[in-house]
């Protein structure tokens, strides 16, 4: 059973308990440890079951690399599923449960799936659940979905408390991996004297040498790691980072850091995580090395670890995964694990080491110590049912059918050799080698991620370079590299010697034994999570599934969380001898980001709940408000849909807004508008490129309304110019459009007519601007006085500077609502003051604020288009009867060419006409006329469509505008419109403006 | 080919598994063939596939330059709907979409097409009239939508948040018959089909380039040398540009890469396929547990099939606004997929200037719905040399005609 031993743990601190609870029951661990360390020494082996078989599963490994012990961390909204307890610091009053069984841990119906393993091999689910066709989405899913999944979803109402933040930085050189490599490149990058940032994703500096007990100059590795640390506190021009992973490496040297502030320490005002969004000029990464696992029958029982995480539990932690433990090894690295036990006074049965002969230093130390060590040897299989009570070793090149020895024991540490941690490196593009030394693929230095001067921007040192003896020099030269790359120029001082005991050879044992037969390979685990096994592996190669990422997506090996950190160079060999072809031959799946899984909260950052997007107000935001605004989004505003009253609903407070403008006088805020200044010498010429009328022969004082249309004719937005100035235009657009139509302008200034001289400005902010609308809207003008806003003074599509009031307007008369109509422009800061003087003058007048519903059902009773109604990018201005609007005189305007195309011209084109229906009723948004007939596709033909469709309080009956085809040649026809419920609605083709045809009422 | 059933999987099981065949065989490939199709992605084997089934073509190479499925077909969402705003596009999605009904049978694979239902999110006043417009037209196409209430979105999906600070859920087009499949099923399913009949699926070849005589294609030359055929189709997807100046002619696409991503697995916690398009993002959870979350693509033309970052934070934020529960799930991975789009964001089945040689392309973003309505219709090109009706409008000289079919319209975001 694992346990706390009595002495040792570099990491904890025995004076501090922490006491956390695990399924409920309490439980106590050493401040410092991890929840996996905590855990085990409960002696809690068993920590989860699998994917697929929901087999018994326990901890593998000590750090990210862990696929098996995860489980739901917190309570309530703090909840969170899939925690890894290998990298979850324990902390006092921490919560967690296991996931993925029913009813219990111990007890797992579910684990019946793992007694027919025959029957759920690789991809057997793509040769059944096939009939009957209703069984897949009624029966078979939903039962695979249920035991599918691993923690619990978070409840549906959870809102996460935390919060998370995100920062930009900058640095010449980033070292990821804090480890003696890390730290060695970090201090020979910096002393050059570049900008230095050095993340290290666990709570600790110095990564494995302490561990593996590496000098270094003759000492300890921790005490060359604490005074390498404390050279870097003193420098300025070091960044150092605890508790912060390298997530992914993006293209020109953009990197993200998971930095996971607080989850140690809940409760804090910090943020949960921060994201760091470095920019680094080189990168180097020191990331290290993760153990690979052994295929042997019985490898996932809880108990089997990986031999590097044995001796982490031993050394760090104080931890003894069992009593009694077996090390299995195709290499001399495990031998420090056997000696690590045997020091803390641990039984260790045997070695059993695969190779034929065994005899370096390190081997050597374990036999002086008295270690039994078997060559030659594998585990034929491990015994036991929820934890390993023992191992049956056989002949590593025999079939296994019969045992050699038998050791009773209660844990079995593995070793099948390193991997380089090659995933940054991998990420934008950089290439790896095989290693035939080490049996690993290591980063390709002459093929490494390419910035764009094409040069490499990473670099790897380390074991994440395939070093696995001395480093400091390599990662020396690579900090000094990277910097000089940046353009650094210091010379720093010859780093320190580290010395590591001399290593045989490893041998590629991939499986254990060799020849094993089916009935082990099928309890022979690749990825422990997603329960892939040697069998299955074979089976898809087999099949013809043998490019890498069909294994792979058939199998779904290496698709778990960890997302193939122990199982992918295992799976690969196995995969490489089914197809008799070297590993290299096989290749790798892709590496993508993040290394690890990162939370979504990290992700999505600050930018949440009333900030996501943030809120753009118009200055009379707040009298909206606090006048019974009924909101509506446009674009990021919100904008009043109508101001609703006390007993109204809002079709009639719509209708009120509308008859009031239409006989008194109606205020709409329309500061949203769009207003972009265009001004500069080449201005008129750039406005009628823009426009599809003719705006540089306007005269200052003067506006005009334009069209503007995209490179394919489609009209894209309107808006009324004014002329300022002979060389400044100010342009109106509509409200969603104000940002595209500027950034449109500055695309073709900027990459097509850039030797233009015009300038734009967006001013939507810089101003209020407010329609006064109605029959008695001068009279209200007058009333603030100041300006000359007579009918002769001020005509009809002018527009005048002043006074009014006492406030600095622009006063343009201009009207989309058929009414007489001003509409003023004062400084934003003025906006209120203003809006509320026009409210108290016009009180007796019957002034009333109108929202945007009214202010459609307005232009649609006057038959003014609106633009993203009677347009939806596929309408030209030719479609609505605005051929007037469109210049012959130009040669060229945007948009020209692409209504001169053969569909564009053709006569069978819809076009705007305004629809009746016969019975009064308001037409359904969206609704097509029918005419009867059926196209090729057997679909119901149609002959137009409906654009705008409300109820008019003027006409007091329906009212609508559609495109039809040959429309305006068919006034009077009858269409038949099709409604919800296969309702069939007719309607009379009709002059769009019904209401003051004549013009009369806007140009009084 | 050996016939899938749970009673095979029971009767291999007592002799190791040893009795399955490849699922497809791995020929070399012969001088020449009457069809050769460029592309053994979903849409280039659905090609195949239909010209032996339907027409009985059969002497037909699908030539592959990496592995089969390897390209958007494995890369994408999984997404299957049909709720387009304009005929062509609801005639070919919908046509494809009943035909993924009974996939699983016809293929003899399972391909897990699961019909769900897919919702798209109301969230402003226009885009609710635009999905009114879309339910209106659905139904004089054929095509089962319905616009539902917030009430409604919220009983299908209780993880949503409709009352978002920023963008209130309005309601929601809804079509229940839409869902989801296993997208490397269906390339596989369909290559092992094809293989049956005869076919040469050829991986691991790449076409370098297109031979031609009198304005007629000849054949291609490749990395295993020049094979020769009667009729050319192109079904390339993101680098069709590539293979049509191979082929000696341009076409209106632009290659982007589309972002993705997938949470780690949880227990079911939403049934559905949820599409926000104001905010640009949308999720389904996968049979396996995973969020599959999509959102915008990036912002520059390119054939990096790599993950870039930005559009990943957008499309997230956007998420955790619409499912605030997601906020302490993690990310596992995300990746990235090159993906055609053309000017009308709708796709290309088309002649070419080139003799009997005919190109399929431009699906953009939303691609793997059309999966076998997509091989359908090409099958039907190549074998008669001219279009069917569900191909004729999408012919790639439309743009020089201004014969738009616009889906910009009714859908914003990429699918």
């Amino acid at each position: 059973m694992s346990h706390r031993l009595k002495t040792g743990g570099r990491l904890i601190d025995r004076s501090r308990d922490v006491k956390f609870t695990f399924n409920g029951k309490h439980m106590k661990g050493f401040a410092g440890e991890t929840l996996a360390a905590s855990l085990l020494a409960n002696g809690q082996t068993l920590l989860g079951r699998s994917f697929k078989y929901h087999r018994p599963r326990g901890i593998v490994a000590s750090g990210a690399e862990e696929p098996n012990a995860l489980v739901g961390l917190g309570k309530g909204d703090r909840y969170e599923p899939n925690q890894r307890v290998t990298t979850t610091e324990v902390f006092d009053g921490l919560t967690c449960e296991t996931q993925n069984h029913w009813p219990s841990l111990d007890f797992d119906l579910l684990a019946v799936n793992s007694l027919v393993p025959q029957f759920l091999t690789a991809g057997f689910y793509y040769k059944t659940f096939l009939r009957p066709r209703a069984f897949w989405k009624h029966v078979y899913e939903p039962v695979i979905r249920k035991s599918a999944g691993l923690g619990k979803a978070p409840s549906p109402d959870a809102r996460d408390p935390d919060s998370y933040e995100q920062i930009y930085a900058f640095c010449d050189v980033l070292i990821i991996g804090g480890g003696i490599a890390g730290l060695q490149a970090a201090l020979s990058a910096a002393e050059t004297g570049a900008r230095v940032a050095l993340w290290e994703q666990t709570a600790h500096w110095g990564g494995r040498a302490p561990v593996d007990g590496v000098t270094i100059d003759g000492q300890d590795a921790d005490a060359w790691v604490a005074a390498t640390i404390a050279k870097l506190e003193a420098m300025d021009n070091v960044h150092l980072r605890l508790r912060c992973m390298g997530a992914g490496v993006h293209d020109h040297g953009y990197v993200l850091g998971y930095e996971r502030v607080s989850d140690h320490a809940p409760g804090t005002d910090a943020p949960r995580h921060r994201l760091w969004r470095m920019r680094a000029g080189q990168i180097v990464t020191a990331t290290g090395a993760i153990e690979r696992p052994l295929s042997f029958a019985g490898n996932d029982l809880p108990g089997v670890m990986l031999a590097s995480a044995v001796r982490d539990y031993v050394v760090n932690y104080a931890v003894s995964p069992g009593q009694s433990v077996v090390v299995v090894t195709n290499n001399d690295d495990a031998y420090r694990t056997a000696i690590a036990l045997r020091q803390a006074g641990v039984g260790v049965p045997a070695v059993v080491d695969a190779r034929a002969e065994a005899n370096g230093p390190l081997v050597a130390e374990a036999r002086a110590a008295g270690i039994t060590v078997l060559t030659g040897k594998g585990i034929r299989k491990v015994k036991g049912g929820k934890k390993v009570t023992g191992v049956e070793i056989c002949r590593i090149d025999s079939k296994g059918t019969a045992f050699t020895e038998v050791f009773d024991c209660d844990a079995v540490a593995m070793s099948g050799g390193w991997s380089p941690v090659v995933h940054l490196w991998s990420h934008c593009g950089g290439k790896l080698v095989w290693d035939d030394t080490h049996h690993f693929f290591r980063p390709d230095a002459s093929r490494p991620p390419l910035g764009a001067d094409g040069a490499g921007f990473v670099r790897a040192c380390g074991s994440a370079d395939g070093e696995m003896g001395a480093v400091l020099m390599g990662a020396h030269e690579a900090g000094l590299a990277a910097a000089k790359a940046t353009g650094a120029s210091g010379t720093p001082p010859a780093p320190a010697t580290d010395q590591v005991p001399d290593m045989a050879p490893m041998d590629a044992v991939w499986m254990m034994p060799r020849n094993a037969e089916y009935d082990l390979r099928m309890k022979m685990w690749l990825d422990y999570q997603n329960d892939v096994k040697v069998s299955d592996v074979q089976l898809a190669a087999r099949e013809g599934y043998q490019s890498v990422e069909h294994t792979k997506r058939y199998t779904t090996l290496g698709m778990a969380t960890d997302q193939g950190k122990l199982s992918n160079i295992n799976g690969l060999a196995i995969l490489s001898d089914a197809l008799g072809q070297p590993i290299p031959a096989t290749g790798t799946t892709t590496f993508r980001p993040p290394y690890t899984p990162i939370s979504i909260g990290a992700i999505a950052g600050g930018a949440t709940g009333p900030v996501f997007q943030p809120l753009r107000r118009t200055p009379l935001y707040d009298w909206h408000a606090e006048n019974g605004a009924d909101w509506e989004p446009v674009g990021q505003w919100r904008r009043p849909y109508t101001y609703i009253r006390a007993g109204e609903d809002r079709h009639k407070a719509v209708n009120r807004e509308v008859t009031n403008a239409r006989t008194n006088i109606g205020l709409l805020d329309a500061s949203t508008l769009g207003k972009i200044l265009v001004s500069g010498p080449d201005a008129g010429r750039f406005m009628d490129m823009l426009y599809t009328n003719m705006m540089s022969t306007l005269k200052p004082g003067k506006c005009r309304y334009g069209l503007m249309c995209n490179e394919n004719g489609f009209l894209m937005d309107d808006g009324v110019v004014a002329r300022l100035s002979d060389d400044a235009f100010l342009v109106h657009t509509t409200s969603g459009g104000a940002d595209h139509v500027h950034g449109w302008m500055e695309d073709w200034l900027q990459c097509e007519w850039w030797d233009w001289k015009v300038h734009t400005v967006n001013l939507t902010e810089q101003f209020a601007q407010i329609a006064v609308v109605g029959p008695k809207a001068r009279q209200l003008l007058e009333r603030l006085g100041g300006m000359d806003v007579s009918r002769d003074a001020l005509k009809f599509m002018e527009w005048s500077e002043g006074r009014l009031g006492g406030f600095d307007a622009r006063v343009f008369r201009i009207s989309f609502s058929g009414e007489l109509s001003f509409e003023i422009a004062v400084p934003a800061s003025q906006g209120r003051a203003f809006w509320d003087r026009l409210l108290a003058e016009g009180a007796d007048l019957g002034v009333m604020p109108y929202g945007t519903e009214a202010l459609h059902i307005l232009r649609a009773e006057k038959g003014f288009i609106m633009i993203g109604d009677e347009t939806d990018g596929t309408v030209i201005p030719q479609d609505l009867n605005l051929n007037w609007a469109i210049s012959k005189k130009k040669d060229d305007f945007l948009g020209k060419r692409g209504m001169e195309r053969e569909a564009m011209v053709h006569p069978d084109r819809w076009k705007l006409v305004g629809l009746e229906t016969l019975d009064g009723s308001v037409l359904p948004h969206g609704a097509l006329a029918v005419t009867g007939g059926k196209t090729a596709n057997k679909q119901a033909e149609t002959e137009g469509r409906v654009t705008s469709t409300y109820y008019s309080p003027t006409l007091k009956r329906g009212i609508a505008m559609g495109l039809v085809r040959h429309g305006p040649n068919r006034m009077g026809e009858v269409l038949e419109f099709a409604g919800p419920n296969d309702a069939r609605i007719k309607a009379r083709i009709v002059d769009p403006v019904l209401y003051d045809k004549e013009g009369a009422k806007q140009d009084v | 080919m050996k016939h899938y059933s749970a009673f095979a999987i029971a009767r291999e099981a007592f002799r190791q598994h040893t009795g399955w065949g490849r699922a497809w065989a791995s020929p070399e490939p012969r001088k020449s063939y009457d069809v050769i199709i460029v592309g053994a992605g979903g849409h280039g084997l659905a090609t195949a596939y239909y010209l032996g089934h339907r027409y009985g073509i059969k002497n037909v190479a699908i030539i592959e330059k990496g592995w089969l499925g390897g390209g958007n077909t494995g890369r994408n969402t999984t997404i299957i709907r049909s709720n387009y705003l304009q005929d062509p596009s609801a005639a070919i999605y919908e046509k494809s979409r009943s035909l993924y009904e009974t996939m699983s049978q016809d293929l003899n694979y399972n391909v897990m097409f699961s019909p769900r239902g897919v919702m798209m999110l109301a969230q402003t006043e226009h885009e609710k009239r635009g999905y009114l417009r879309t339910e209106r037209a659905n139904a004089l196409q054929g095509v089962e939508t319905r616009f539902i209430s917030p009430a409604e979105v919220k009983k299908l999906v209780p993880i949503i948040n409709l009352d978002g600070p920023r963008y209130p859920v309005l309601g929601a087009l809804w079509q229940a018959r839409g869902g989801t499949a296993r997208h490397d099923a269906v390339a596989w399913g369909y290559a092992r089909a094809c293989s049956a009949m005869g076919m040469h699926v050829i991986e691991q070849c790449a076409v370098t380039g297109v031979t031609s005589e009198n304005g007629m294609v000849t054949g291609v030359n490749t990395t295993k040398g020049h094979i020769g055929c009667n009729k050319l189709g192109i079904v390339v997807a993101g680098h069709s540009g590539a293979l049509a100046d191979m082929a000696g002619f341009r076409l209106p696409v632009e290659s982007v890469a589309l972002q993705a991503l997938v949470s780690e697995p949880i227990k079911p916690c939403m049934d559905v396929v949820v599409m926000a398009n104001t905010v640009h993002g949308y999720m389904s959870q996968s049979d396996k547990g995973e969020m599959v979350i999509g959102g915008g693509a990036d912002g520059f033309n390119n054939y990096t099939q790599r993950g870039s970052w930005h559009h990943i934070e957008e499309t997230v934020r956007a998420l955790v606004e619409t499912f605030p529960m997601i906020s302490r799930l993690k990310m596992l991975r995300q990746w990235g997929g090159i993906v055609d789009m053309t000017g009308d964001r709708s796709p290309i089945i088309s002649k070419t200037p080139l003799g009997n040689c005919f190109i399929n392309c431009g699906w953009g973003t939303g691609g793997f719905k059309a999966t076998p309505g997509s091989g359908y219709a090409m099958a039907e090109l190549v074998a008669k040399g001219e279009p069917g009706p569900l191909a004729e409008a999408f012919s790639m000289f439309r743009f020089r005609e201004g014969r738009f079919i616009d889906e910009s319209v009714a859908a914003g975001v990429a699918h």
